[in-house]
Order: C-alpha cells, then sequence, then structure tokens
C-alpha cells in the first residue's frame, strides 16, 4: 500500500514539475521537434555506438531538438521496417537507405525532395558541394530525393606477399582485363592432382552480384539502366562480353573459385591466403585493416575498354508524413553531419568514402590518409564511377539480372541467353512506368 | 440461474483470450489475404481495386513460383523422412543404459536450442570452400573440392542437411518420453521369450510409438514449408532460385517486392497445400492410429 501511495506522489510532484516547466519553456517549445531517424549497419565496427555519439553532440549543438536513433538491422530489413512504419501512418522522419531505394520511395510516396529546404545561398553551396558521382543516384526529375551519407564503390584489394611469391611487382596491380587475368593464372596455385589451394581472384556472386557486375560492365562500356529508371539494358553485348569474363576466369582459365562464391566470406579468404586478388566494398577497408596478417594493396579496379566502378551505398531520406517542423529538424541535423569535418571523421571511423571534395582537405582527414593512403583510393576512383542500378521496382528488376548472372555462373545458361531472359523479365516489369 | 448455465458461461469465458488470440493472429489474416488475393496491390496513387483470379493466373505463369513449389516438395521429401528416422535411432540408443549416456543425449539435444540464424552461420564456415570442415573431411580422402552452397546441383541439398541436423534433435526428445512411458513388463516379458532386439523394437516399441510418430510428423511437414531462416542466411534462395522455398519467396515478393497481393494469393496456396495435408493426416493417419 506505501509503495503505491509514493508512486502516486511521486506522479503527481513530477506532472506538476512538468506543468510548470511547460509554461515557463512555452517559446522555445515552439521550435523544438523529435527527431526519430532509423539506419542500418552494413559494415563491420562500432556503427551504433558512433551514430550515438554523433546524435549526442547534435542535441548539444541543437538543444531544442531531439534525436533519436534506432538501429534497424541490414539494409533490407531497414527499408522493410521503414515502409511497414510509412504503411502504418508513423513512419521515421529521417531514413539512411540505399540510393537505388530512391524510386520505390518515391513510388510508394514515402519521401519528399529536399528542394524546398534549399533557401539560403549557403544552402545551395552545401547541396552543390557533393561528389557529382553520388547526386546521380540522389536526383531524379530535377530534384535532390536523396542526400548522401553512408557511400562506397567497389575496390580492388591484394595480397602484396602473394604477388612476391609469384614473382610480381607487390606495389603494381593489374591495370586492365587482359593482366587481371594474366596476374590470377601466375597467383593460381595447383597440386598434382588439379586441386587448387590458392586462386588468383576472387569476385563474389551471392546476395547482389549485380553490384560487382557492374563494376565489369561498367569497364565493358556498357551502362545497365536509364537515368530515368524505366529501361534496362541487360541484353547489350557489353553486358554480355563483361559476363563472358566474369564467367571464363572461373569455367575456362580456372583462376576464380567456381560456382556462388559468398559476399560474406570473400574478406574471410583472403585473410586466409586462399586468395590473391579480391573486389569487394571499400567499406570492407577497416575491417582488411584489422585483420590482414600481410601487407595488402587497395586499387582501382582495372580497366576493360576503359577504367570505371559502381557507386554504392546509402542516403538520407526525409519522410513526408513527418510534420513541417520534424522535417526542419532533420534538414538541420543532415546538414550538420555531411559538414566536411564530420563528413572526415565518419569515413576514418568506417571506412567509407566521404562525401564531399571538401572533407579530404580537413586537418583531420590529411593526418588520416597520410597513415593510411590505401583511403584515398575509392575517392580517385569516383570520376570514372557511374550510379548504381535503379529503377522502378527495383528489387524485383534487380533480381531478374541477379538470377541471370547466378545462371552463368553455375553454368546452367550461357551468357547471352541469360542476359536476354534477364532483359526479357526487366521489360516485362518496367513497361507500366514509361 | 442453473448450475449447468454457469459452467457454460465459464467454460466460454475461460476459452474467450485464447479464442481471440486465434481469431486476431491466425483466422482473421488467413481471411484478409484470402480477400487480398483477389484485388490489385494498392500503390499511392492507385488503390486496390478488384481483379477476380488475376494474381493466381500470374501465378501459373511464374516459373519461380513453380522453382519454390518443386523447391519445397524436395525439400519436404529430404527433411521429413530422414529427420523422423535419425530422431527414432537416437532415441532408442540413448534409451538403452550406455556409457556417458547424459552427455550423448546432450549433444543430440543441443542443435535444437541453438538460434536458426547462428545455426546457419555456423554451416555457413562448413560448407566452405576449400577450408571449411566438410571440405577438409573430404580432403583427407582425396575427394575434390566442392562449392556446397554456389553450384546448382548440391545447394539444395546442403540446405536440407542443416535442416535435418536441427529438426532430429528436437524430435528425438518425443521419442525419448514416449520410450520411457512404454512399461519395462513389455522389455521383460519379450525377453523371456527369446525376441530379438529387432523383432521386439518392430512388433511392440514402434507400434506404441505410432501417436508420437504421427504428432512429430505432423510437426515435420509444417517445418518443412515454413523453413526460412537458414535460407536467408546461407544463400538467400540462390544461386538463380536453386535453394528458394515457398515461404520464402512470400517474403520476398512480399516485403522486398511490396507486391501485397501477389504474396496474399501465395500465401493462400500455401494455406491450402497445408490443410491438404492436415487433412489426410487427421483423416486418413490418425485412424490407423493405435492409442495405449
Amino acid at each position: 500500500m506505501g509503495k503505491r501511495d509514493m508512486d502516486r506522489r511521486e506522479f503527481i510532484g513530477g506532472s506538476a514539475a512538468l506543468a510548470g516547466s511547460l509554461a515557463v519553456a512555452q517559446p522555445a517549445l515552439a521550435q523544438s521537434a523529435e527527431l526519430s531517424f532509423f539506419y542500418p549497419v552494413a559494415v563491420g565496427g562500432p556503427i551504433t555506438k558512433l551514430i550515438d555519439s554523433y546524435a549526442a553532440g547534435f542535441e548539444k549543438d541543437n538543444p531544442t531538438i531531439k534525436v533519436k536513433p534506432i538501429y534497424a538491422g541490414t539494409y533490407q530489413e531497414t527499408i522493410v521496417k521503414a515502409l511497414t512504419a510509412h504503411k502504418s501512418g508513423t513512419p521515421p522522419v529521417l531514413s539512411v537507405l540505399l540510393s537505388t531505394d530512391m524510386f520505390t520511395l518515391i513510388d510508394e510516396e514515402a519521401i519528399v525532395p529536399f528542394d524546398p529546404f534549399i533557401k539560403t545561398e549557403d544552402d545551395k553551396k552545401w547541396l552543390s558541394g557533393f561528389f557529382p558521382g553520388f547526386m546521380e543516384n540522389s536526383q531524379t526529375g530535377g530534384k535532390t530525393w536523396g542526400i548522401p551519407f553512408q557511400r562506397s564503390t567497389v575496390v580492388l584489394y591484394w595480397n602484396k606477399e602473394l604477388f612476391k611469391e609469384a614473382g610480381l611487382d607487390p606495389e603494381k596491380p593489374p591495370t586492365n582485363w587482359a593482366q587481371q587475368l594474366e596476374f590470377a593464372q601466375k597467383l593460381t596455385k595447383r597440386d598434382a592432382a588439379g586441386n587448387t589451394s590458392q586462386w588468383g581472384i576472387q569476385i563474389p556472386s551471392s546476395g547482389f552480384p549485380y553490384w560487382l557486375f557492374q563494376g565489369l560492365t561498367t569497364q565493358a562500356g556498357a551502362i545497365l539502366a536509364n537515368a530515368a529508371g524505366d529501361k534496362t539494358d541487360y541484353a547489350n553485348p557489353g553486358v554480355v562480353e563483361a559476363l563472358q569474363y566474369w564467367v571464363d576466369l572461373a569455367q575456362k582459365y580456372k583462376v576464380h573459385p567456381p560456382g556462388i562464391v559468398e559476399w560474406g566470406t570473400t574478406p574471410r579468404d583472403f585473410f586466409e591466403k586462399k586468395v590473391a586478388m579480391m573486389w569487394t566494398t571499400t567499406g570492407n577497408l577497416t575491417n582488411v585493416r584489422a585483420n590482414a596478417k600481410f601487407p595488402f594493396g587497395v586499387g582501382v579496379l582495372p580497366a576493360g575498354k576503359k577504367p570505371g566502378s559502381p557507386t554504392g551505398g546509402g542516403n538520407f531520406y526525409l519522410s513526408k508524413k513527418a510534420s513541417p517542423a520534424e522535417q526542419e529538424a532533420a534538414f538541420k541535423f543532415v546538414r550538420w553531419i555531411t559538414t566536411p569535418e564530420r563528413a572526415a571523421q565518419w569515413s576514418a571511423d568506417t571506412g567509407y568514402v566521404a562525401v564531399t571534395p571538401a572533407a579530404y582537405e580537413t586537418e583531420a582527414m590529411k593526418k588520416y590518409v597520410a597513415d593510411f593512403p590505401q583511403a584515398l583510393v575509392a575517392r580517385d576512383q569516383l570520376p570514372t564511377a557511374v550510379a548504381e542500378l535503379s529503377t522502378h521496382e527495383n528489387q524485383r528488376v534487380a533480381k531478374a539480372l541477379n538470377d541471370g548472372l547466378q545462371a552463368a555462373i553455375t553454368g546452367t545458361k550461357q551468357p547471352a541467353q541469360a542476359m536476354a531472359d534477364a532483359q526479357a523479365e526487366a521489360e516485362r516489369i518496367l513497361k507500366a512506368y514509361r | 440461474m442453473s448450475n449447468r448455465a454457469t459452467a457454460t458461461i465459464h467454460g466460454w469465458l475461460l476459452l474467450l483470450p485464447a479464442m481471440a488470440c486465434l481469431a486476431l493472429f491466425t483466422h482473421w489474416p488467413a481471411i484478409a489475404s484470402f480477400v487480398d488475393s483477389f484485388m490489385s496491390t494498392p500503390r499511392a496513387r492507385r488503390p486496390a481495386r478488384f481483379v477476380g483470379l488475376d494474381n493466381y493466373q500470374q501465378m501459373l505463369a511464374d516459373p519461380i513460383f513453380w522453382k519454390a513449389m518443386a523447391n519445397n516438395l524436395w525439400f519436404a521429401t529430404g527433411t521429413i523422412p530422414a529427420s523422423i528416422a535419425l530422431a527414432l535411432l537416437m532415441a532408442v540408443w540413448v534409451n538403452d543404459k550406455i556409457a556417458g549416456r547424459t552427455l550423448v543425449r546432450m549433444a543430440y539435444f543441443t542443435p535444437t536450442i541453438l538460434p536458426m540464424i547462428a545455426v546457419a552461420n555456423i554451416w555457413l564456415f562448413f560448407f566452405t570452400p576449400q577450408y571449411g570442415l566438410l571440405e577438409q573431411i573430404v580432403a583427407a580422402f582425396g575427394g575434390r573440392s566442392t562449392n556446397w552452397l554456389g553450384s546448382q546441383d548440391t545447394a539444395l541439398y546442403a540446405v536440407t542437411i542443416v535442416a535435418i541436423w536441427k529438426e532430429a534433435g528436437f524430435f528425438m526428445i518425443f521419442y525419448l518420453a514416449a520410450l520411457q512411458a512404454i512399461p519395462p513388463s513389455l522389455g521383460e516379458a519379450a525377453a523371456i521369450e527369446g525376441a530379438s532386439r529387432w523383432t521386439f523394437f518392430r512388433r511392440v516399441q514402434f507400434p506404441l510409438l505410432m501417436p508420437t510418430t504421427l504428432f512429430v510428423l505432423i510437426n515435420a511437414v509444417i517445418n518443412a514449408f515454413r523453413m526460412i531462416d537458414h535460407i536467408f542466411v546461407m544463400t538467400r534462395g540462390g544461386p538463380d532460385n536453386a535453394t528458394t522455398l515457398l515461404l520464402f519467396y512470400i517474403y520476398q515478393v512480399g516485403f522486398g517486392f511490396w507486391d501485397t497481393s501477389y504474396a496474399a494469393a501465395l500465401t493462400c496456396v500455401l494455406l491450402l497445400l497445408l490443410a491438404l495435408v492436415a487433412f489426410v493426416q487427421y483423416g486418413w493417419l490418425e485412424r490407423r492410429t493405435h492409442y495405449q
């Protein structure tokens, strides 16, 4: 009985205090807002801790805004949660989702463009300050729907020790397709029975093979989808040529493991010296730095007809169902976290590419790359980078390509046939959007 | 009010919470899915409208649906008899007075208490080409390296084996409990008659275990069709849909593509399939089962 009394007393006292503070803080309250925001974790490292510290830092600078970051799983899980919340009526004000989900989010009327918030000259300067390569997946129809945050590209990692053993210059990675094959042949070790103990090269093909494949297609001079996101070009001869090259590495030259190669275990294969060169995201940089027991190099992807890589990763999106005050607060947060100093910090903490050139001019970044020059490769690759494959009904259109790629890699379809089938399926889905 | 009426009201009141939950979380979603399967998927600018059997027609022409269906049937045929037989074998074994019985029982049961996601991650490394556990065993016998999860020929078998490994320990517990419930006098009588161990198992133990077998069978069938978690971790349905099971495909259509009404139609097919199986099991098998 006594306990309950006390609870009630506390409750009454508490609400009286609350009412009092409300009365005092009335003018400030008009501008205050709570900012809920969903974010995924897609690479190794203490990402949740980092995000929490950024939120606390922002609250210190903006006492009227309360930031509530919510870890929502992988990219895939995060968009499922964000869209479900949108459909039920109470979505997070801000979310970090794949840049390629832009069209899906527009079609669901889940997000608003950032343009109405760009008012001053300073705002305009800020918006034009991002790497143009990252804006390709953030703008469509003359509007800006996403702000780049945790962005990446595909890069080549190589084991310098194994290069030396094979009689190659450990400081010189392959620069074109022919050289890549030649190096891979020298780096592949086979015993008398034909069993391979060390592969020359590995390009993962599970989960989202289209992303790594887009490196090859860009180098072959092909573009997978148009900017409006309503047309794909999967059956382009360049695309087929790129797929043939990938398939040949495994099936004809046997310098690449056969079958589907796991995205998640590829870095481990590299640490275990089962593979001498691997393609993976620059977001794995901090992971590789911590776990590779040998000197390693990071380089731009070898060129085919030309050099190239897709960009990837996540953007900030602004919920349509949030109130204007909440949206304004979210905009403030996005501007705050993309300042050069913080973008540099984020890049050093994770391995992601800093989203603005200005971030690379900061003292902190200069110090970081002086100690670890490999961190600059992803940035240097940006001028030749293209937008990641993104269309209306993105997941379904990408799956058509993924299935075709896996069919060719596992040898059930010829590359030309696999790409023709994928194109037919994508065409069927996208027809409704033209 | 008569005693009888009060008892009836009490009875219904006691049932009410469970019934409300059942209706809310089982019956209502099933009915809603059935209704939705005849509508188009609502989009922001285009509300849902009645489309009749369109979703079902789309299904008939959808090669991935047929692939998922075939995969699921193979998966069921692979997991159900194998996991039940293995469970029975293990239960009979650890029922006997063998040395270290508790340890063996625990070892068999461990897979059951591990979360599926953890299990899948462990097996992912078992299956890793070149240095995974399986590869090392194969290599020790001079075999060639295989990409178990990355090849169309082996991927479905690989995920099937994980399911059997996970299920067998769980079913073993039921069999073990049932075996312990068989009166020891039957075993003594068989011993006096001079019956062999195999005869005793075939003529006494196995028939007495039939109710358990039926229960385990129903569970095994349900599990075979609701298996999804280790597919996520190990293959994501690949390569080229070789390991796409029905529920995984429903998830992909519903939450990956947001084509909710097509997902509803797929769900109805899954429900129908399970209802058919339940009908066979309760209508036919149960009549052939002898309870003690």
